[in-house]
């Protein structure tokens, strides 16, 4: 069996992880390195560290980023932000990422999609969606700028484009959820995840375990991003996993937990 | 010394750092002159990496004809067989007999495998070495390799079917999975690589 992942994300900005609520009011949580080492060691299957701070010009500030994470850290890591051509994607690829996102720069040049990917392979492509639910006539926009503007895309049809011009993955990040803990929105993480072939990363408002739970088996994810319960220490990777696999799900840990880490029964706090 | 093969194909990086916290003498080299054993890595499409190794394959196999340790990872260990079916037409280096085959998606199969998945060690020797229980590795790979002699699967691992996770003949090593990106176990796959001697 292939585990659920599960995947603490390091928002990063000025070269510090940062933690905010739908996308703004952000608090410093720590250095990038130290912060990915720490989840490494607890049992996170892959990071993300997405530079919400990237400037548009010049080398992405990332390439560092990656290059000091991948001498430390021996999982699998995505890294985002300030990424605008195919040798922005280069340079992350050669310094140590496993992955590249893509967000904006995609929205703006879709083709960055299709050329990454048939240089790196679909793989290395992750295509993060921050969207937003539509209150009136229901569905959801797509966002760019770190959700501050508004593309006027359909979520659903962008993440089917995006999924055909090569993306191997998809990080559907809703904005209502962001930091809220109140839940993934299961229903745009559902209806992504049926419309595409390549896996889902759910993300935006995870607060307790089953709200992983929800989103794997109810917002049908294949992985699930989580930030900010992680980071302030209301709870740890390894109790999410035990309640995941408690609750059936495929995961990945050690049946003996880390000295700190509660050996009690099944926490959904 | 060990030599991790720059051929232009991937991240090398992760592969040369996780040996240097082995503490092993491990360099990235264009060519295996210098090789005491042989890491040949890769990520990307088999006919793209053959053309690229073309120049090199003729001294990949007079080394590992004459005993050299050899170890690809992931596209580097398909790279060992016959062809694939991802490249029809493109002939691999063929220190095994065999074919790569691709997952056939209409079983519903997401494509690429992408994720951590319990690998199941079927040899005791090898890269396996030590490991008597699954444990998780992380793999990303559309493809997987069906060697002719089923006596060289060192490991196997399910993904909608049963398929080959590792092999393993004497000197000739490979693993479907990246041990430099599957953490502490991943870690004791390299380390057995390390210390064969």
């Amino acid at each position: 069996m292939t585990a659920i992942r599960l995947i603490p994300c390091l928002d990063i900005q000025h070269g510090r992880v940062v933690k905010g609520r739908n996308f703004v009011d952000l608090k410093d949580n720590g250095d990038p390195v130290e912060t990915g080492k720490k989840y490494n060691d607890e049992g996170a299957d892959e990071l993300v560290f997405l530079d919400i701070s990237a400037s548009h010009e010049g080398r992405p500030f990332v390439v560092d980023l990656a290059e000091k994470v991948a001498e430390q850290i021996f999982i699998p890591f995505t890294v985002g932000g300030g990424i605008n051509t195919v040798d922005d994607v280069r340079e992350c690829l050669l310094s140590g990422a496993d992955k590249v996102a893509m967000n904006s720069a995609a929205i703006r040049n879709p083709k960055l999609i299709s050329q990454s990917a048939e240089v790196f392979g679909s793989q290395a492509v992750v295509v993060a969606i921050d969207a937003k639910r539509n209150r009136e006539e229901g569905g959801w926009t797509v966002f760019s700028h770190g959700g501050r503007a508004s593309t006027g895309l359909d979520a659903i049809e962008w993440a089917k484009e995006v999924a055909e011009r090569g993306a191997g993955e998809l990080l559907v990040t809703s904005i209502d959820g962001d930091g809220t803990r109140m839940g993934y929105d299961l229903e745009l993480t559902r209806t992504i995840s049926d419309a595409v072939g390549c896996p889902v990363i759910a993300s935006g408002g995870a607060g307790n375990a089953l709200h992983l739970i929800d989103g794997v088996v109810k917002g049908h994810a294949d992985a699930v991003l989580l930030a900010g319960i992680l980071h302030d220490g209301t709870t740890t990777i390894g109790n999410l996993k035990r309640a995941m696999d408690a609750a059936g799900l495929s995961v990945r840990y050690k049946k003996n937990p880390a000295p700190g880490e509660s050996e009690g029964g099944v926490s959904f706090e | 010394m060990i030599v991790i093969l720059d051929y232009g194909c991937g991240n090398l990086r992760s592969v040369s750092n996780a040996l240097k916290r082995l503490g092993a003498n491990a360099e990235i080299q264009e060519d295996l002159d210098r090789a005491t054993k042989l890491i040949i890595p890769g990520v990307g499409a088999f006919g793209a990496a053959m053309r690229r190794l073309d120049n090199l394959a003729p001294a990949i196999k007079s080394y590992v004809n004459h005993g050299g340790a050899v170890f690809g990872i992931c596209l580097g260990m398909q790279l060992f067989f016959d062809s694939s079916e991802e490249s029809p037409g493109v002939s691999g280096l063929g220190l095994m007999r065999g074919q790569v085959k691709r997952f056939p998606s209409e079983m519903g199969l997401k494509v690429p495998h992408i994720g951590w998945t319990q690998v199941d060690p079927v040899q005791g020797q090898g890269p396996l070495k030590g490991f008597e229980d699954f444990e998780s590795f992380y793999f990303v790979h559309s493809y997987y390799v069906q060697p002719s002699d089923p006596s060289v699967v060192a490991a196997t691992a399910t993904y909608g079917l049963d398929f080959c996770a590792a092999v393993r003949k004497e000197n000739i090593w490979g693993t479907q999975f990246h041990p430099e990106k599957s953490g502490e176990t991943g870690m004791r796959v390299l380390e057995n690589f390390v210390r064969w001697s």
